[in-house]
């Protein structure tokens, strides 16, 4: 596995599009830090940033890889490799490379702006921690959508529908659930809902950094030892740690049954 | 020689004036007057008792005579958790310079360390308490100073603590240079007018950190509020002046930085209110002007509640807050104009420093966060991302008016020393 691993994390790290990735966050740290020079405002548009545009990109890279590189697969295939070898390599080498790029090319233009004497610092790190999560996340789901689904088109339709309802349709069903049934005590349902969605965890857990005062004015005793006490961060992480395992045990599933 | 005698007339005369006028009586363990009471009982009008390093076990101390009692090298009053410690009952008391400690609690009676009752022209300064039920209590009493004292209580819930600095039907005093810590409320003020309340620090109380009910015409200047349950609670108050303060870190489910109810033509200026859950909140409160503050990094700037009118904000920042401004109902007749607001996203093509688009500091999401605390939960997502931005071009829930004609491209630099 970790040939099959090293294998596609230098193929893509040779490729066009992870310079690409890398480039393109390099130039956002750039141009969020020393054109607006105000570290607190550059954080926060960089969780926006994070949690929308870091899934995307796992999505789509994932699923453009793994069709992309079939034949290659089934070269493999016919090799005396274990089957979870090789798509396990391959998706820890997508999500490896798509990690780096991010941690990497964001990292750079803070470390240059001197975040490392800041207090920005644990936020700043927590976004990448939380940024490197989510990648891994949407990899692993783009490749159990891709695995699944032997049409491109059908795949790609997917990955994006998925993107979709994680980021913009999934905040808007449970909005509207929170209003319809405002009359009921919602703090554990409205916990536990975050907690179905990745890229709300990811929010959760920067708010916790960022907006915790505003938070903090919420009266619910549930919402109070969540936001108040470090349960909510570790509960967090755990989830997170749980959308890597549970997509990646798919993978190893799907790939040890299916067909080529 | 006439000189000579003119000299010696003048000393004597001199020395027996002094004498007549005052008269000092020292109180220690082995001088002839060991305790404070007997002195105060030995003292005459405008003496001055000096008490000496030691610790004297006493309560009830009753000072009836215009007297000046000094403590010299801090000594320290024990009450023994009898009751109260010193009343002052009469004019032009000084108490100045001892350790007050173990002051009874009761639930009928408020026991002070220090209680000033129907008097003028006292001055209470450098005391340290501790252990304490109230601190100083001043009753019907004008034109006095408590300045520069310590206070260190122990208070965890609201009904069995109570408050350092106590002013009740008080005209014309200063409090200026107390330290306040743990206590309910740092300083309270009931029907207290003309006061003076500057360089304090009050820090951790349980309730407020200052605190004014019915008192109208004070003025608070440069002091700093940290992580109390409310930093300054201003309620049924009238011709308030609040400027130059630091108000902070005052977290929790009702802990604002500044509370405002039933206010009416007051100043707020010049304040700097930093990571507060809720900076301002309003309620009922007419014809205030709120100009040169800071609001950095709160969860709400300003929490507007009903009938409030003819506000001005002007010439603030707003830096970095979850919600600039929360806002209930539709009608709005305040004023916001040239304030710096961080979520800005306007342009200026002229450059005169001044955005070419009004900014809408309420956002739907804040109107939602209202009726569904719940919400804020999805703070930040893109989807209610979306939700504000279509309401800001056309707004439905928030009221249309309420916006910021001018606002300012740059951040605004107070001067604030």
């Amino acid at each position: 596995m970790l040939k099959i691993l090293k294998y596609s994390f230098y193929d893509l790290m040779r490729s066009r599009w992870s310079y690409v990735y890398f480039l393109f966050y390099l130039l956002l740290g750039i141009v969020l830090l020393f054109l607006n020079n105000d570290l607190s405002k550059a954080v926060i548009t960089l969780m926006n940033v994070i949690i929308i545009l870091v899934p995307l990109i796992g999505t789509i890279f994932g699923v453009m890889y793994y069709y992309n590189s079939r034949e290659f697969t089934e070269l493999l295939l016919a090799q005396p490799i274990k089957r979870s070898s090789i798509f396990l390599g391959q998706y820890f080498g997508v999500a490896t490379s798509l990690a780096m790029s991010l941690i990497i090319g964001l990292g750079l233009p803070f470390a240059f702006y001197g975040i490392f004497n800041s207090s920005a610092i644990w936020d700043f790190s927590l976004l990448l921690i939380t940024g490197g999560f989510l990648t891994f996340i949407f990899t692993a789901l783009a490749f159990v959508i891709a695995l699944s689904n032997e049409n491109k088109i059908k795949g790609f339709g997917y990955a994006i529908l998925l993107w979709l309802f994680m980021a913009v349709i999934y905040d808007g069903l449970f909005l509207m659930s929170l209003l319809y049934f405002e009359d009921y005590p919602l703090d554990k349902f409205s916990l536990f809902a975050t907690m179905l969605n990745p890229v709300d965890l990811s929010r959760v857990l920067i708010l916790l950094k960022l907006d915790i005062s505003a938070l903090l004015g919420y009266t619910g005793a549930v919402f109070q030892q969540f936001f108040g006490t470090s349960f909510g961060v570790i509960l967090s992480f755990v989830m997170l740690v749980c959308w890597v395992v549970i997509p990646t045990f798919f993978i190893w599933r799907i790939a040890k049954w299916k067909d080529f | 020689m006439k000189n000579k005698f003119y000299i010696l007339f003048l000393f004597i005369s001199l020395f027996s004036l002094t004498n007549l006028w005052s008269q000092t009586i020292t109180v220690c363990a082995t001088c002839p007057v060991k305790s404070i009471k007997e002195a105060v009982k030995q003292a005459s009008e405008g003496d001055t008792i000096l008490v000496k390093k030691g610790v004297y076990k006493e309560a009830n101390i009753k000072i009836d005579k215009g007297i000046t009692l000094i403590g010299e090298d801090l000594p320290t009053i024990d009450g023994e958790e009898k009751g109260e410690i010193i009343t002052i009952g009469t004019d032009n008391v000084t108490i100045d310079g001892f350790k007050i400690i173990n002051v009874g609690v009761s639930y009928t009676t408020d026991y002070a360390a220090v209680r000033v009752v129907n008097s003028t022209g006292f001055l209470i300064q450098n005391l340290e308490l501790e252990k304490l039920f109230f601190g100083i209590y001043l009753q019907k009493s004008n034109d006095g100073k408590v300045l520069n004292n310590k206070v260190r209580g122990e208070a965890v819930t609201e009904f069995n603590s109570g408050n350092a600095v106590h002013l009740w039907y008080c005209k014309n005093v200063e409090v200026i240079g107390n330290d306040v810590q743990n206590v309910r409320d740092g300083i309270y003020l009931e029907f207290s007018d003309n006061i003076t309340i500057k360089d304090n620090f009050s820090k951790n109380n349980v309730r407020y950190g200052l605190h004014f009910m019915f008192s109208n015409n004070n003025y608070v200047i440069n002091n700093t509020f940290e992580t109390n349950g409310a930093g300054i609670a201003l309620m049924f108050s009238k011709f308030m002046q609040v400027e130059n303060n630091i108000i902070q870190k005052n977290w929790g489910t009702a802990a604002y930085g500044l509370l405002l109810k039933e206010v009416n033509d007051a100043y707020i200026k010049n304040n700097l209110f930093f990571e507060n859950t809720v900076g301002i909140t309003v309620e009922g409160s007419n014809r205030l002007e709120y100009s040169n503050n800071d609001f950095t990094s709160n969860g709400y700037a300003l929490k507007v509640k009903g009938a409030c009118y003819q506000n001005h904000v002007i010439n603030n920042n707003f830096l970095y807050n979850s919600f600039d401004i929360s806002y209930n109902g539709r009608i709005n007749d305040n004023k916001f104009d040239n304030n710096f607001w961080s979520n800005y996203t306007g342009y200026d093509l002229n450059k005169n420093g001044i955005g070419d688009v009004p900014y809408r500091p309420v956002k739907l999401f804040s109107y939602i966060v209202n009726r569904t605390p719940e919400t804020i939960i999805l703070m930040r997502s893109l989807f209610i991302d979306i939700i504000d931005f279509s309401e800001k071009v056309s707004p439905v829930f928030t009221p249309d008016d309420l916006l910021d004609e001018n606002p300012k491209m740059k951040r605004i630099n107070h001067d604030r020393n």
